[in-house]
């Protein structure tokens, strides 16, 4: 199916998912003006949300089906597989956000139906960024997203760490637009455009690769992303706002906020600088610092929550590994390491909600000593999060790491790749105490463990995740394919031509 | 049939078997794992007759895994993973059936462990992809991790985190070295295949990069056997672990580092690995860990560790029988790494046992014990005497010949490695004295229980072998004469003529 973005009705098919969930929010608002004391209201919001996930979701099969592309002239959004594949991780990651958020709001005592309308908001900015052909669009994605988010922050009113962690994350935020912002008026400043496959068109033809203020531009832009993906030295905010933040929440930030940007920051470098070499090495020195940093930092952690927060900074390290790979293999890399990193991540923060109490901030490693005796299945399902996370074969998160390697390897970044396993090891260091605690410490008293409480939802979100780590460590196929073919789709040129022959290695195109 | 079953059958029934020990009752554990590692064992017996030595690989398998980046589920077997193979299966019923008292808590999970520990062991010895190979050899870790932490001893916690980095730090920067490897291969025959024959096929002009990948295969399988200086998380890990831990991981994980180097390191790097500078140290290491090996086991009041520091010698042996890369000296490193398996995992038996009738590894803790258990003392003399090298025992067979072997390339080196056998008698013999002879000076050793028939049927198939091995080694030898002949020819043939090519 083509689509001419320049007629309303292509345009209006082509945001067709976009609509269905603003529909959706609409809907909800409505609900909840209505309902909104009862924890029965709650439960009404939560399965409206997730209806308007699923009813997008429906819409984004429906144009991933029929092969969508955009034809004609460059328009303010992008049609192609990878948003489509992107689409589905960030509603599926906010579905099951939704589910397991179900018991938590209500023994966490927060009836607050907003908590739904913002997660549906923020979800969809995410969509819109990921879409965008346009800067602009990405800026709009962007603050939707961020302003939904600050607020699902502080969601809970009667915490002050929370409270905090809203206004901690609102500032820096707000810091990280302005520098995104900035950053785009030098481009367009340069460029004299906004639209991402004419900026390249511009670079090409004008020859702008050394453009001063293109490149400070670039630079910006990429202060902007680091900071939401939380990438060193723009992390500074993520631990106390992670640690602060109701425990979906932290979940949900640490797996669709990040997967969003990357999105994002992936297309823009792509289809916008793919000529312009430079941000390959300030992307090698972001991938490096962040893979040390962050593992380094996870390592003297004491609390889950906090190694946790630390860990996901690691990982968006290895995500930028993929980034910094520039091929499409990286992009196909960066597809399916995502799904396999949020899975984990869900599963992982689901688990600790079920432990922990008011925000879970307490929860010490050592806390969870002898779960392994006590409650056999739950600790087994935390055992095979933290091996996926450290990305041990015959969980999903090895073949996302190997991908990784993959994508590394053969766009020559043999370094990159070997300082990403030996911060992997680093990492062995902080996820395994975990592990021997459930296992190899006793119970430190009677009934240690006896308040830990999965509910229903967030025990089949836990259950469903774990399967699928373990099916998609022996048999990734599928998936693989779909990552593949739709991370080939992103760029139509190719980015910066390393000095290896064509290879004939699987990438996709 | 058979022959194409059966190596996939040896992979999947101890997982399956595993399964049903953790659905049944924690008090049959032990008696569903031994059956089902007996009926592994009897699965496994029948390829001592099926295998044709001349052959080369053989009960092949191969069907595609993860097609997209030309990943195959490829197994087979030749004379040098024939034997470990059959080791392994070997060993575990052993392993189960002694750990029968000394496991008394959570026993469905090790018991469980103890059968996925199985099929990662199997794998590593038969795969023929370097994915799968991969994939087996961190799995196999994660069994062994929680055998050592979870029923080790007093520092387990340590031992087991310390052996888990080791390997996992050695095995990633494989991972690298293996994903670009195939990289290169690809670039020049177009295609992306992690297979074994494809890689071996085409590893003409790999360059100087050769150098540096070989280097991270040298440390994976240096750290694994272990060789001087990264020995230092065997004598920990020995210490900690369970009885069968300590056999498992002496008799069968420690062949995973030198199989490494037979399998991989030499025949895909050739060039390095015959470059005389690489030789010579490591054949210094080698040289080194059989002596320091050797000399640290001699202060060892510990009795495990003292086990523990003669693998590091006995490994050193079988490094020099690798490196010095003659027929003889290959087929003595091989035999040497099936006698290690017996012998110092009987030694490792009888050191379980001392400790379930004392509740102590310390050798001065006994003394005098042979006029209480005639029996345990006549065993363990035995298998000491074995583990030494005395001739008609295995030991003998295999170290002699590695030196006979040698001496042709490197001659010094043999001489070096002799003294170590003497180093050998000087450690574990007076350890023996002070065990089992000596006046009996402590009373608690008076009451001492000899042998149980559980314990006698664990240790005779180890003493039948070690006597069999030491007096009649033709059909092993036979066995694998054909694929140590093909291995050491390949490479000393790809290395020379890649030296020519330049």
């Amino acid at each position: 199916m083509s689509l001419d973005l320049a007629s309303s009705r292509d345009l209006l098919r082509a945001l067709l998912p976009e609509l269905a969930l603003t529909l959706a929010g609409m809907v909800l608002l409505l609900v909840i003006a209505w309902r909104h004391r009862t924890a029965a209201d709650l439960r009404v919001a939560g399965w409206v949300t997730l209806a308007g996930f699923a009813a997008a979701g429906a819409a984004v099969w429906w144009l991933w089906w029929h092969t969508a592309r955009a034809i004609g002239a460059p328009a303010m959004i992008a049609v192609d597989d990878f948003r489509f594949v992107a689409d589905w991780l960030l509603l599926g990651t906010a579905g099951l956000t939704v589910l397991v958020s179900f018991d938590y709001l209500e023994r966490e005592r927060l009836l607050a139906p907003e908590y739904y309308a913002l997660l549906l908001f923020a979800t969809l900015g995410m969509m819109l960024m990921v879409g965008a052909g346009d800067l602009m669009v990405v800026f709009l994605g962007l603050e939707l997203m961020s302003v939904a988010v600050y607020a699902l922050a502080g969601i809970n009113r009667h915490s002050a760490a929370a409270a905090e962690a809203a206004l901690k994350y609102f500032l820096l935020g707000a810091f990280a637009s302005g520098f995104l912002l900035y950053g785009i008026a030098l481009v367009y400043g340069a460029t004299a455009t906004t639209n991402l496959s004419q900026i390249g068109v511009q670079v090409r033809t004008l020859g702008l690769e050394g453009s001063p203020m293109l490149l400070i531009g670039l630079a910006l832009l990429l202060v902007g992303f680091g900071f939401k993906v939380a990438a060193v030295p723009f992390h500074m905010w993520a631990p106390d706002v992670y640690d602060g933040s109701p425990t979906p929440v932290t979940g949900y930030m640490a797996t669709a906020v990040k997967a969003a940007a990357f999105a994002a920051l992936l297309r823009v470098l792509d289809e916008a600088f793919g000529r312009v070499p430079t941000w390959h090495q300030l992307v090698w020195w972001l991938a490096v610092a962040t893979m040390v940093v962050g593992n380094l930092v996870a390592l003297v952690q004491r609390t889950v929550k906090r190694m946790l927060a630390y860990s996901s900074i690691a990982h968006a390290g290895y995500l930028l590994v993929a980034v910094a790979a520039g091929t499409s293999a990286g992009s196909a890399a960066f597809l399916f390491y995502l799904a396999a990193y949020t899975l984990t991540t869900l599963a992982a923060f689901a688990l600790l909600a079920a432990k922990g109490r008011d925000g879970e901030r307490d929860v010490r490693i050592d806390d969870l000593a002898g779960l392994g005796a006590r409650r056999p299945w739950l600790a087994f399902a935390l055992a095979v999060c933290m091996l996926s996370l450290l990305g041990f074969p015959a969980t999903a998160g090895f073949i996302g790491k190997w991908y990784i390697l993959v994508a590394a390897t053969t766009a020559g970044q043999l370094p990159l790749a070997a300082i990403l396993v030996l911060t992997s090891v680093i990492s062995a260091g902080y996820y395994l105490p975990v592990i021997m605690a459930m296992y190899m410490q006793p119970e430190p008293f009677e009934q240690a463990h006896s308040g830990m409480r999965l509910g229903r939802l967030a025990g089949a979100v836990v259950a469903v995740s774990v399967a699928g780590l373990l099916f998609l460590g022996i048999r990734p196929n599928r998936l693989l394919e779909l990552a593949t073919t739709s991370g080939a789709t992103l760029g139509a040129a190719p980015a910066v031509t390393t000095t290896a022959p064509t290879s004939p290695m699987p990438t996709g195109r | 049939m058979y022959a194409r079953w059966v190596l996939t059958a040896l992979l999947v029934w101890p997982v399956v078997a595993a399964l049903v020990v953790l659905v049944l009752p924690a008090r049959r554990a032990k008696h569903v794992a031994l059956a089902a590692s007996l009926v592994e064992f009897a699965i496994s017996v029948p390829l001592w007759w099926t295998f044709v030595p001349a052959q080369g690989m053989q009960f092949l398998l191969d069907a595609p895994w993860i097609a997209r980046w030309g990943i195959r589920y490829t197994v087979g077997l030749d004379g040098i993973s024939l034997f470990m193979v059959l080791l392994t299966t070997f060993l575990v019923p052993l392993s189960v059936l002694g750990s029968y008292q000394y496991i008394t808590t959570r026993e469905r999970g090790f018991y469980f462990a103890m059968l996925v520990l199985t099929t990662g062991m199997i794998g590593v010895f038969v795969a023929l992809d370097l994915f799968l190979f991969y994939v087996m050899w961190e799995v196999m870790l994660i069994p062994m991790y929680f055998i050592i932490g979870v029923w080790g001893g007093e520092r387990r916690l340590y031992a087991a985190i310390k052996f888990f980095v080791y390997t996992f730090f050695g095995s990633l920067l494989m991972l690298v070295a293996i994903l670009a490897l195939v990289y290169l291969v690809a670039q020049r025959t177009g295609v992306y295949s992690f297979s074994y024959a494809h890689l071996t096929g085409h590893i003409a002009g790999l360059g100087t990069l050769a150098f540096w990948l070989f280097a991270a295969f040298f440390l994976a399988f240096a750290i694994k056997v272990p060789m001087f200086p990264f020995h230092t998380w065997l004598p920990d890990a020995h210490v900690e672990a369970p009885t069968a831990g300590s056999v498992l991981l002496a008799g069968v994980l420690l062949k995973m580092g030198t199989y490494g180097f037979l399998r991989f390191a030499l025949p895909l790097f050739p060039t390095v690995a015959l470059h005389p500078a690489v030789q010579r140290v490591i054949v210094a290491l080698s040289l080194i860990g059989i002596l320091y090996g050797g000399l640290v086991a001699m202060v060892q009041p510990d009795f495990k560790k003292l086990i523990a520091y003669s693998s590091v010698a006995h490994l050193g042996f079988v490094m020099l029988g690798i490196w010095a890369l003659t027929l003889q000296s290959v087929q003595g490193a091989l035999l040497v790494m099936i006698n290690h398996g017996i012998s110092t995992g009987a030694l490792f038996f009888l050191a379980g046992m001392l400790y379930e009738r004392r509740h102590s590894r310390l050798i001065e803790a006994f003394g005098g014990i042979a006029k209480v258990v005639p029996m345990l003392a006549a065993v363990l003399t035995i298998v000491s005497l074995s583990s030494i090298g005395l001739p008609a025992t295995n030991g003998f067979v295999g170290e002699f010949l590695i030196l006979v072997g040698s001496f042709r390339t490197h001659p010094l080196a043999v001489i070096i490695a002799t003294a170590g056998v003497v180093v050998a008698a000087m450690y574990l013999l007076p350890a023996l004295q002070r065990v089992i002879f000596n006046p009996l000076d402590k009373s608690v050793n008076a009451k001492l229980a000899d042998l149980s028939l559980r314990e006698v049927a664990v240790l005779v198939p180890l003493l039948a072998c070690i006597i069999w091995i030491g007096v009649y080694p033709k059909p092993i030898l036979q066995r694998i004469e054909p694929s140590a002949r093909a291995l050491v020819e390949s490479v000393r043939i790809d290395a020379m003529s890649a030296t020519a090519v330049r």
